[in-house]
């Protein structure tokens, strides 16, 4: 899970990191109350768990009333990368005299905690330059370890200082909260040559949620993604009209490739997972019902474990009970398959032998 | 490297040759039991099982359990394990494994936090261990033995690696290949995790210098830099057996983590682009779907004779 900016700035601020000043809200009439208690110059920031939100026009200057009556409402409609405004974050205005660039993560090629730093910040890291790159292991950034970054920034005197200090507080964060990712960018160098964290990246380890509960409160999810995380699916909302539905996360991921090739628009992605059973993939379709873009359902199964009877039963089930009345194109392979086709001869379900003729058949039925 | 192959056969004029002890840790509970029962029915040797507390029992009236994996491999001798304990206590069942001397630690639980694995790891690399997975289907020399959760159907005994960081996609394009006359010498499923006890770039180490390798397939997804990875080893070790890939969730959006924790884009990093430009570089053609992996594959080896 990624936090949002305010949420990662609160861990900062719980772990003694710099920042600015700053309030976040959801509705105008908060967001009016906050800006006389800030004052103004301020920045008005959308909260949306994706970056590249400065080039959307999702962080603008705030100089009066007036600029915020029109910019708030502004920002909190703008969709970035399909996502909506969580909240709007109002922040002092900073004086920078530099940015920079630091960054822990888990690196997945060398399996140990690696720190990013540069002397240049305040682009996305693909762009970062002269990139400080230092594998930490296991453990807390040393003390040794931190001043050779700072000294390879060129940092001296006290902004070194509380670069190092930065730096140390911002592993203590990593490790402690087992994230994947933590990023500062930018970490400014104000006029004064304080250090402050100007925006927060902050994303979790979902598998070890159960150790954090403190993380929970953070949690974002739509309805739908919390039932099927209950029914242990795991299931993507995507914005077409075909709901893809498969086990195991490749061969779902596989067919949505397959899907848009031939020019269909998956609508969501739905791994029912290696344990389905006919309550499970039920529980799926109850979900797919209540997706209203949906006008088909595609379903790729491969039984292994996993019987295609039970799917099969699933499907009869839920037309019995008036539960789906869209089309479904389904392919299933594997154990049991003769005799699921079997069963679902007649009904609403057309089988295919081949993935490729569902694809097809998808395609053209919700076209119609 | 670790002769994977000297772990899961031995090696010939050894008493219990093509006959490798297993141990399985977790046996008594309902996904450990199941899928012992249908190792067994493999051929896979168990021969015992660890269940804290279920000491003294025996399993499916053959095989004896134990309190811990220090007694198990104690009274077996066994090197290899594989673990079917919920994630949350995989860090300890796995140290446990580890410390009692296992040599190939296959683990099968989804959801284990990263940090666990990477504590896994650490110790595994001291004691000289391999670890397959976490979240793996498992790994298996078809017709002789099967450590893992994948069903016995799709797979024939041939001279074809595959590597596989999808179970699924493993099943399927295993099939595709063994109805197209492509055995399999060995498959290994790596898992679909962030971070792998075994990345692609070792899994092809194990199998890279195999006698009658004919070919390989490597079966990706988006996410990470371990495609990319593989296809540098490739070109710099010169293999030169053909060699085919498929790359999974070249539709997913980006920063949106696809079902496998490790299955996530961010910016180019880990999209399928970068691997299959990779590929490319390494004169791998990429698979646009699965049935077309055994075609691309008998291209290959129709250019090579």
């Amino acid at each position: 899970m990624q936090l949002l900016e305010f949420q990662a700035k609160e861990l900062f601020r719980e772990y003694g990191i710099n920042l600015l000043e700053s309030i976040s809200s959801t509705n105008i009439e908060d967001g009016r109350k906050h800006a006389k208690e800030l004052g103004y110059p301020f920045v008005i920031k959308i909260q949306v768990p994706v970056g590249g939100r400065g080039k959307a026009g999702g962080i603008q200057k705030c100089q009066n009333d007036d600029e915020f009556e029109l910019k708030y409402p502004q920002v909190m409609d703008l969709t970035i990368k399909g996502e909506k405004a969580r909240a709007i974050l109002l922040e002092k205005m900073a004086d920078i005299k530099k940015e920079l660039y630091l960054s822990l993560f888990l690196n997945r090629s060398k399996r140990c905690y690696t720190i990013i730093a540069s002397a240049e910040g305040g682009v996305e890291i693909e762009s970062v330059k002269n990139q400080i790159i230092k594998e930490v292991g296991l453990g807390h950034v040393s003390d040794e370890l931190a001043k050779e970054v700072a000294k390879e920034m060129g940092l001296e005197g006290t902004t070194a200082e509380q670069f190092v200090d930065t730096l140390k507080k911002l592993s203590k964060l990593t490790i402690e909260k087992e994230a994947e990712l933590v990023e500062i960018n930018p970490l400014a160098i104000m006029q004064d040559d304080t250090i402050m964290a100007l925006d927060g990246k902050f994303v979790t380890d979902d598998n070890s949620n159960f150790r954090h509960p403190e993380l929970q409160k953070y949690q974002e999810k739509t309805e739908i993604e919390e039932q099927a995380e209950k029914s242990g699916f795991s299931l993507v909302e995507l914005d077409g009209d075909i709901a893809v539905v498969g086990n195991g996360a490749g061969l779902v991921m596989s067919t949505l490739d397959m899907l848009s090739d031939n020019g269909g628009k998956p609508a969501c992605f739905l791994d029912v997972g290696g344990g389905a059973t006919t309550e499970s993939v039920y529980e799926a379709l109850t979900l797919i019902s209540k997706l209203d873009r949906v006008k088909g359902i595609l379903v790729n199964l491969y039984g292994g474990i996993v019987k295609t009877t039970v799917v099969a039963e699933a499907f009869l089930k839920a037309y019995e009970d008036n539960l789906i009345d869209l089309p479904v194109f389904s392919r299933l392979k594997g154990t049991e398959s003769d005799k699921a086709k079997e069963m679902l001869q007649g009904s609403r379900t057309k089988i295919f032998d081949s993935v490729e003729d569902a694809i097809n058949a998808a395609v053209m039925g919700v076209k119609k | 490297m670790t002769d994977i192959f000297g772990l899961l056969k031995g090696n010939p004029g050894e008493d219990d040759y093509e006959n490798k002890g297993v141990i399985v840790q977790g046996i008594t509970g309902s996904y450990g039991s199941l899928h012992a029962g249908k190792m067994l029915e493999y051929g896979t040797n168990i021969v015992a099982g660890v269940t804290p507390g279920k000491g003294d029992q025996t399993w499916n009236e053959s095989v004896p359990i134990y309190n811990t994996m220090q007694e198990a491999v104690d009274a077996t001798h066994a090197k290899i394990s594989i673990i079917f304990v919920p994630a949350k206590f995989f860090l300890s069942a796995a140290k446990e494994a580890l410390e009692a001397g296992i040599k190939l630690l296959v683990a099968i639980p989804e959801h284990v936090p990263i940090r666990d694995t990477m504590e896994t790891l650490e110790l595994a690399n001291q004691k000289g261990a391999v670890v397959i997975g976490p979240n793996t289907p498992g790994i298996m020399i078809p017709e002789l033995i099967k450590i893992g959760i994948m069903p016995p159907m799709p797979f024939k005994a041939g001279k074809i690696a595959v590597l596989s960081k999808s179970g699924t996609l493993l099943y399927e394009i295993s099939d595709a290949l063994t109805n197209a006359g492509f055995g399999q010498s060995i498959t290994i499923g790596i898992g679909g995790d962030p971070i792998n006890g075994t990345r692609l770039i070792d899994a092809f180490d194990m199998v890279k210098d195999i006698p009658d390798l004919e070919g390989m397939v490597v079966v990706g997804e988006i996410g990470g830099d371990s495609e990319e990875m593989l296809a540098q080893r490739i070109i710099d070790t010169g293999f030169s057996k053909p060699t085919v890939a498929y790359i999974a969730g070249r539709a997913a959006p980006k920063e949106k983590r696809m079902g496998h924790a490790g299955a996530i884009v961010m910016g180019n990093y880990g999209s399928a682009e970068s691997k299959i430009s990779m590929f490319n570089k390494a004169n791998i053609p990429v698979a646009k779907r699965p049935a077309e992996v055994p075609v691309l594959l008998a291209g290959k080896m129709d250019k090579s004779d």
